[in-house]
């Protein structure tokens, strides 16, 4: 009895002890909630599939880090909404010089930053400047990727830079000298990497502090909680824990303002949690969903868009390592091998088509009469016997572990792509690596000989297609190995700069004619549309080719 | 603690090593299909890549040294590791902790009612449901739990921690803790919601082999001798099941519930991919798909750690169970 009457003392004693901890707790944990706060205009949340780098769009180069900073900032040139054509943003026009090397831009009045910071001729020069002035890590192409794959080199003068020089007029006229002429400018400017930022701000925050610690980098103050920009959203928070980015209106808007009053981000990696986050109405839309969930979601009454198409999916062959795909006959008998028509219609998503170059027909220099390699197995023996190759072996290479809009079943394509080429008599090794695990790496330096990688366009260019494929001979198809590989490169480069409209677009049409029957470096297969989907309460979401919705034009209306 | 440097060094070695012989790695991952042969080559460089392993490691150690474990590179960009860990940390262990509970609230007396009742249909019940909760994968559970009380009925969230419109005041980095201390009841009520899902998901092993255990543990423990002079003494039925029967047969149920709670970890990653659960399993599970090596290193270090002392507690609650070991400790 008397040891009981112990214990139950003791855990008398421990409850009160419990009790008092959780009141000192209580007394020493404020709430630090704002009271009020209005909610007209509605709030959205969109399911991410990754979390942001960090909110600096110069440091930035990957769609998820974008898709929020599109919302808080402005460039120069923009994008008209649901199409890949230019127009007017904070600039309202831009003339240049003749030969094409000064461009002036005339600035659009009474815009000010999110600090309230005067956007104007100064500002802009002020983030070209600190663009071109990048040093140390800020200077390596993990973290400035556009502007390098752009404009080129910094003031260090170590690369040659596209950039010269940048002078502000009068407050509403900047001034921009290039080095050379290039047919990409102004529409590159349209790229978010180059988006306005506040000045006052980036000083502030000291954005240019970014710092290469170990392994890894460490962003600035400015990139992760301060992102000051034009647009019509306003940076709130980023709630790591959660997972959640909350962006606001921004009621000083110079244009139509923003009608959600708030747009939440939320990260959700895992694909079959967002479907179902989307159908138990956690969040209002997500991007990308699966080309195998499409019908179920328009069946369950979702708005399911599916985007005009702006990638291409190729096979790539090597010419380093396998002397018979030195071979041009080699490499159409490849082509003549694969039925992309069924491919296409059986295995790429719906709206998907036969690519017949190397980037879609809305971009510039788009040639219609290029030969064309229709499904022939017959042709394709015949080819090989010629070639002295009737009993090809090669590797075939796919990436395991990762989807992308281009390639959204890779293991499915791989799989039509070998029956195919057996079809045709062609000894197939399949060699398969995850993608960041080994795939990429071997690509790159050109390790697989026929392998299947693609491109996700980033603006309206040739340039940006058949420029980053094939503009240097140093490449995933080792072109460097063949006689043609530098007079690829030398046309492709002379296109680009000739300053006359008209004649770029003939020579681009004849790139691409040559590419298609005298170099044949690899072997486009389609071009296939991603899609977005949105609950049936959202309105006013326009999908772009380009993959760079803007929410500033969206509403929901609650479904009571 | 000797023992816990030890595995602390030796898995250091390991992981750094083992990370780093994998193909592929964190350039691949930054860079994916916008990668060129010179912007790689400059990256692999800046990360200091291209240095022998063994120098990278005492590169790391060194650092390491000053509380300087890194930064991520793939699951948040650009924050060092340790704050990432801490940050989610709380995450993993709030879900693991409502799993825990789950399970043993749930079943530590189903299993002593099964084993009361042999052969009823309580006991049938709990055999058959016990073989589903093992085999059943938790991508699958978790699917099921989300499509029926998820989205056909409406009652709960379907991820995340908390509802992303909530304004809720952060103290602990535990959400329903955070909650009750700041009195932002909608705010704890919230998180709560969110928590139960993925915990009963989490739970299904652990409660299921907790079952099972208590069981079996509590048939042998009744036919033992003393269970039936206690009987023959006329003790009533409920001394004899908390003094005799209950107390006897918790031992091999604790230790149990502490590999289960070890385990908890693995079973973690899969629940918090499929329920969105910030926790150091999502890091674990983005970390190794992204070549995060900063943030691998650090969570399969700590968890080792974790794992560690978790079978440590269980030790030394035997002492508190078991009067025969606190008296076998004491004449030795």
């Amino acid at each position: 009895m008397l040891q009981l009457r112990v214990a139950r003392t003791r855990r008398t004693a421990l409850i009160g002890l419990a009790a008092a901890l959780a009141v000192s707790l209580t007394a020493c944990a404020e709430s630090e909630r704002e009271s009020g706060g209005g909610q007209e205009g509605g709030t959205l949340v969109f399911g991410a599939t990754g979390a942001p780098s960090n909110f600096d769009p110069f440091y930035a180069s990957d769609g998820e880090t974008f898709r929020v900073t599109r919302q808080l900032f402005e460039n120069l040139v923009g994008i008209k909404p649901g199409t890949a054509e230019l127009e007017p943003e904070l600039a309202t026009k831009w003339e240049s010089s003749p030969d094409g090397k000064t461009w002036t831009f005339t600035l659009r009045e009474g815009v000010n930053f999110h600090d309230g910071t005067p956007f104007n001729a100064d500002a802009v020069c002020k983030n070209f400047e600190r663009m071109y002035g990048q040093t140390g890590a800020g200077a390596t192409a993990a973290l400035s990727y556009y502007w390098i794959e752009n404009f080129g080199g910094f003031s260090d003068g170590a690369n040659p830079s596209l950039y010269k020089s940048c002078s502000a007029e009068n407050p509403t006229t900047a001034k921009l000298e290039l080095t050379r002429f290039t047919a990409t400018f102004p529409t590159m400017l349209s790229q978010d990497s180059f988006a306005m930022q506040s000045p006052k701000a980036m000083d502030e925050f000291q954005a240019n502090n970014v710092k290469a610690q170990g392994d890894s980098f460490v962003f600035s103050e400015y990139a992760r909680l301060h992102p000051t920009g034009t647009g019509p959203f306003k940076f709130t928070s980023y709630d790591e824990a959660n997972g959640t980015i909350e962006l606001a209106r921004n009621d000083q808007y110079w244009g139509d303002k923003a009608k959600l009053n708030k747009l939440i981000f939320r990260v959700i990696e895992d694909e079959t949690a967002r479907k179902q986050a989307l159908e138990a109405g956690d969040i209002d839309g997500y991007d990308f969903p699966a080309p195998a969930d499409w019908d179920s979601l328009k069946a369950d009454g979702f708005n399911l868009q599916i985007r005009d198409p702006f990638n291409i999916l190729y096979l790539g062959i090597t010419q380093k390592n396998n002397p018979a795909l030195k071979n041009l006959k080699v490499r159409q008998a490849l082509a003549y091998a694969i039925d992309r028509e069924s491919l296409v219609k059986s295995v790429m998503p719906e709206n998907s088509e036969v690519a017949t170059q190397f980037y879609p027909a809305s971009v510039d220099g788009y040639a219609d009469d290029v030969q064309k390699y229709s499904y022939d197995p017959e042709r394709a023996k015949q080819l090989l016997r010629e070639a002295g190759q009737p009993n090809l072996t090669v590797e075939l290479w796919w990436p395991s572990q990762v989807t992308r809009p281009y390639m959204p079943n890779p293991q499915a394509i791989f799989g039509a792509i070998k029956e195919d080429l057996e079809g045709a008599g062609i000894i197939v090794k399949p060699i398969s690596k995850p993608w960041a695990g080994g795939y990429l790496d071997q690509v790159e330096v050109a390790d697989a000989q026929l392998f299947l990688l693609g491109w996700t366009g980033d603006y309206n260019s040739p340039e940006n297609f058949i420029g980053t494929f094939f503009g240097t001979t140093e490449n995933q198809f080792w072109t460097s190995g063949s006689p043609w590989g530098q007079q690829l490169a030398t046309a492709i480069e002379d296109a680009d700069s000739t300053v006359d409209a008209a004649e770029r677009e003939a020579k681009y049409q004849q790139i691409n004619r040559d590419l298609m029957s005298k170099y044949l470096p690899a072997i486009p297969l389609s071009h296939s549309p991603p899609a977005i989907v949105v609950s049936p309460e959202v309105q006013g979401l326009v999908p772009s080719p380009l993959t760079k919705e803007e929410f500033a034009a969206v509403s929901v209306s609650s479904p009571e | 603690m000797l023992q816990l440097a030890l595995v602390v060094v030796v898995l250091s070695v390991l992981i750094f090593g083992w990370l780093r012989m994998l193909p592929g790695g964190p350039v691949s991952a930054l860079l994916g299909d916008r990668g060129t042969a010179e912007s790689r080559a400059e990256l692999t460089e800046a990360l200091g890549l291209n240095d022998p392993i063994f120098v990278q490691y005492f590169a790391f150690l060194g650092r390491a040294i000053t509380g300087d474990f890194g930064t991520s590179t793939g699951v948040s960009p650009g924050k060092p590791a340790m704050e990432l860990f801490l940050e989610r940390f709380p995450a993993t262990i709030e879900l693991s902790i409502a799993a825990i509970l789950i399970a043993l609230i749930g079943a530590i007396p189903l299993g002593y009612l099964a084993a009361r009742r042999r052969g009823g249909w309580l006991d049938n019940a709990g055999v058959v449901g016990s073989m589903i909760g093992i085999s059943i994968p938790i991508f699958f559970l978790a699917f099921l739990l989300k499509y029926f009380l998820s989205i056909k009925l409406g009652w709960l969230p379907t991820g995340g921690r908390q509802s992303p419109d909530i304004d809720a005041t952060r103290v602990t980095g535990f959400f329903v803790l955070d909650g009750l201390l700041t009195r932002e009841w909608d705010a704890a009520w919230d998180a709560l919601k969110h928590l139960l899902l993925p915990a009963l998901a989490l739970a299904s092993i652990p409660f299921a082999v907790i079952f099972r255990i208590t069981r079996a543990s509590v048939l042998d423990v009744m036919d033992e001798d003393y269970v039936r002079t206690a009987r023959s003494k006329g003790l009533t039925r409920r001394i004899i099941r908390d003094r005799h029967i209950l107390r006897n047969a918790m031992l091999p149920v604790v230790t149990t519930v502490g590999l289960q709670t070890g385990a908890l970890l693995s079973g973690a990653v899969l629940t918090e991919t499929v329920f969105s659960w910030q926790g150091v399993g999502q890091a674990l599970a983005i970390g190794f798909e992204r070549k995060d090596f900063p943030v691998l290193q650090v969570v399969i270090i700590a968890a080792a750690m974790a794992y560690v002392l978790v079978n440590l507690l269980v030790d030394l609650s035997y002492a508190v169970i078991d009067p025969r070991i606190r008296t076998a400790q004491k004449v030795s």
